[in-house]
């Protein structure tokens, strides 16, 4: 295989992992509202991904890492193409990252209370933000010759791109529900369960729409496929949460997330980010990389060192494996 | 005040804000693991509330140096996209590897470590926070390779079709001299921070605990008028606004931890302090080679000189094309910039004539005012603290506790020495390095994202700056408040459950 097909592959992967990773904090931060009654309660949702968010967190690092190395045009093209978009991003994630260390520093409702908005908007942001972001990267943008982006921020406001939108904060706010299920007991976990039963199939009809108006855009045989899978993994998520089993609900969102992802990246293929005004600013898997020899170099290190990452993030969640509920919360 | 000079502000504010929290990061994060490891060794209870203290301190800097840090990643991309697409190919490939090696260590066991006290094997999870440490200790080498890289670019060519830079020797990236001096330099300076931070809250608690006892017979501090009192309790009483029953007696533990770490910190702080020097110049001397002109606007130097004196101040002409003033000492320069105390040093007019006739015309001379400062301010803090640190260790010998207000005062300041020795020395390095982007390839003026309005970096600008600001506030108010209430009590952890054990007790640690 090419190596820039090779580097795609590994984007498409670090964005998987990421998704499915950071969906479910996205999904907790979320219905920290409305899971959480009092405040015992919302700390044991936040700590059900305290020891890890973190650590998930750094895949998104490591994908826009490696963007910036395989393929530089792609990587400089969106982040100054998608500006604002970015931009609110990184305003929802600072807050994020810094309410969830500070929030239990100080004893008062009022700084809580704050924090916890904070980690809600900085949830809910990023989780309708990256479907904007993606669902436009595969429809395309307007790009001049020189691969610079010419629109506005209303070009990436279209009814394609809101859609993705919805549909990964559905997807995520799935994945928390699900993932609370699954790390919790006593009340929450029930409410959590309940709530994951009521919400899964909203999620699914977002998806369905999503992927089959992607697939009208672009259909390659693997794209169906994989749109195919995801929307039986996410039933299969429903009918598990139905009937209470935890472990499989979130390994079925956990499959759905990826596999919608992975769609996507099935119809971008071989394009990076296409072009919808000028043909010759379309990015391509070609146009888009470094040379050969950096490729290379970094294809070694991924190959070491991807699954020494993954071995020791795997322990992590097996060191922190317990449900977590109210009684657990120390004063 | 175009886009670009927009940009170029945003960098410098949010760069410079980055890495107020990366020295702690990396510096305390080896302190407090070492503390934890001689608790490990020792059993003795002080090292482990030493271990706690510092902990919590790291930790409420670390959330800022990480959330900070995505926008630099991000910014490369956003408002220098030009630059991007022209480095792309040598200067991702350490930003990937440093994300995969380096972060996914230390974001990954700090997660284990702030958490698992009571969920691993105590040796286990002393393991954690050395795997952390070491990953933030990675993380500098891999992101100082990708900067000094645009100092003195290495191991790529051109590639005429497309004209971007295309690596061709990662082991040349990787072995910079240029990176291979300033690792070193930075991680002193790191260690420089964290040794301040321990010495002052140390230093503070220990003559405040003085200060109680010796008052232990007063009602209430706050009703003695505040003529009265010995120096220290005046102070003590400016500087500490929450009222007498929070300040909990130390114990005897706590006198000696907190004795403990005043010295210890100390130092830390002077082999840091030996440590900068050393390595600071070793780079000088690389710099001379090859960054002259940097060197050049550094001391001030308009003509080539041999043997070159070492300005102690300089005052140029506003255009900053001649000097006007100087105090000088002879022969210094030469030395430190080439290591022969007759050697030549290449001075600011000479040069920037030379790099017109090979790059074309141009101003080739970075604003001089704040090379020469910055320079001379970041030499300056940083040793006004190892001088506060030897005088700390002084007033502490043979079991001693001092009572100078002086010192006292010097300690609450002492922190933010360093750190602005840090920052000045960034400052100087990346506005030494200007016009360059990557020197003698890119200006940073071509750098800049084309498609980027100036509304819109305006208003990235503006709200960095604004979340910056706040965060800033909170973040200061948080350490003083935790730096302020002492030791925590502990008992050591409990050794790590099986599944059986009670379901319902609470954990170590829970956000």
């Amino acid at each position: 295989m090419d190596l820039t097909t090779v580097w795609f592959l590994l984007i498409a992967v670090l964005f998987t992992g990421y998704f499915i990773l950071e969906g479910f904090d996205f999904g907790v931060g979320a219905l920290l509202p409305v899971l959480g009654r009092d405040d015992r309660e919302r700390r044991v949702l936040i700590n059900t991904i305290g020891p890890v968010w973190d650590g998930n967190e750094v895949w998104l690092i490591t994908a826009a890492g490696a963007l910036f190395a395989a393929f530089p045009e792609w990587y400089a093209t969106l982040l100054s193409g998608f500006y604002l978009p970015f931009l609110l991003i990184l305003v929802a994630l600072i807050g994020r990252g810094v309410a969830f260390e500070y929030r239990h520093k100080r004893p008062d409702a009022r700084w809580k209370q704050r924090w916890d908005a904070v980690i809600t908007a900085g949830s809910v942001i990023p989780a309708v933000g990256w479907g904007i972001i993606f669902a436009n990267i595969v429809r395309g943008v307007p790009l001049d010759a020189n691969h610079d982006y010419t629109g506005g921020l209303t070009d990436l406001l279209n009814p394609y791109a809101l859609l993705g939108g919805a549909t990964t904060a559905a997807l995520f706010l799935t994945h928390g529900a699900v993932f609370l299920a699954l790390k919790t007991n006593g009340d929450i976990r029930t409410r959590a369960g309940n709530l994951a039963a009521r919400i899964t199939p909203a999620a699914l009809a977002l998806s369905a729409a999503f992927l089959t108006w992607t697939l009208t855009q672009r259909h390659t045989p693997t794209a169906v496929a994989l749109a195919v899978a995801a929307a039986l993994a996410l039933t299969g998520a429903f009918a598990a949460t139905l009937v209470r089993r935890e472990g499989w609900a979130f390994a079925g969102t956990a499959t759905a997330i990826g596999l919608t992802v992975a769609t996507l990246f099935a119809a971008l293929h071989p394009n990076v980010l296409p072009s919808t005004t000028d043909p010759a600013g379309t990015l391509t898997v070609l146009n888009a990389a470094s040379n050969p020899y950096t490729l290379k170099i970094m294809t070694w290190v991924a190959v070491i060192f991807t699954p020494v990452v993954l071995a020791y993030q795997g322990w992590t969640y097996w060191v922190f494996r317990r449900r977590i509920s109210v009684t657990n919360i120390p004063h | 005040m175009d886009a670009l000079d927009v940009a170029r502000w945003q960098f410098g504010v949010t760069t410079v804000y980055h890495f107020l929290f990366v020295p702690l990061t990396i510096g305390l994060s080896l302190l407090v693991a070492i503390l934890q490891t001689l608790w490990y060794r020792t059993g003795n209870e002080r090292y482990l509330k030493l271990t706690k203290f510092y902990g919590k301190l790291f930790l409420i800097n670390f959330a800022m140096g990480v959330v900070t840090g995505i926008v630099q990643e991000f910014q490369f991309g956003m408002n220098w996209s030009d630059y991007s697409r022209f480095v792309g190919d040598v200067f991702g490939a350490p930003l990937a590897i440093e994300a995969l090696l380096a972060f996914f260590l230390e974001s990954t066991f700090l997660g284990l470590w702030i958490f698992g006290w009571d969920r691993l094997p105590r040796r286990i999870h002393l393991a954690t926070i050395w795997a952390a440490a070491i990953g933030s200790t990675l993380s500098a080498y891999f992101i100082l390779a990708a900067n000094s890289w645009m100092q003195h670019p290495v191991g790529y060519r051109i590639n005429p079709d497309t004209g971007r830079a295309e690596l061709t020797d990662i082991w040349a990236v990787l072995t910079n001299k240029v990176t291979l001096a300033t690792f070193p330099h930075t991680l002193a300076g790191c260690f420089l921070v964290a040794g301040a931070l321990m010495v002052s809250v140390a230093l503070w608690h220990l003559m405040r605990h003085r200060n109680t006892t010796d008052e232990s017979l007063t009602a209430d501090p706050a009703d003695t008028p505040a003529t009265t009192g010995t120096p220290v309790h005046r102070i003590r009483r400016w500087r500490n606004r929450r009222p007498t029953a929070t300040l909990a007696a130390h114990s005897a533990t706590d006198t000696s931890a907190f004795r403990f770490a005043a010295k210890f910190g100390a130092i830390v702080t002077l082999v840091a302090a030996v440590g900068v020097l050393i390595s600071g110049d070793f780079q000088g001397k690389i710099m001379t080679d090859v960054q002259p002109m940097k060197m050049a606007a550094a001391e001030g130097l308009y003509h080539t000189e041999q043997p070159a004196a070492f300005s102690v101040l300089t005052i140029g002409s506003l255009d900053g094309t001649r000097e006007l003033y100087a105090l000088k000492i002879p022969y210094l320069l030469s030395f430190l910039g080439t290591g022969d105390p007759h050697g030549q040093v290449q001075g600011i007019n000479d040069l920037q004539a030379q790099y017109v006739s090979e790059y074309g015309p141009g101003s080739y001379t970075p604003v001089i005012p704040i090379t020469y400062w910055s320079f001379r301010f970041m030499i300056a803090f940083g040793m006004a603290a190892a001088a506060i640190a030897l005088w700390a260790l002084w007033a502490t010998r043979r079991g001693r506790t001092p009572t100078s207000r002086w010192l006292l005062r010097a300690a609450i300041i002492m922190p933010i020495l360093p750190l602005a020795a840090n920052c000045f020395g960034w400052i100087f390095t990346e506005m030494g390095r200007q016009p360059w982007v990557v020197f003698g390839e890119m200006l940073t003026r071509d750098g800049v994202s084309r498609s980027v309005s100036m509304t819109e970096v305006i208003t990235s600008f503006t709200t960095f700056t604004l979340i910056y600001a706040t965060l800033a506030v909170i973040e200061v108010r948080l350490l003083l408040r935790y730096a302020r209430a002492g030791l925590p009590d502990v008992t050591p952890p409990p050794e790590p459950d099986d599944d059986t054990a009670d379901e319902d007790r609470p954990l170590a640690f829970a956000y």
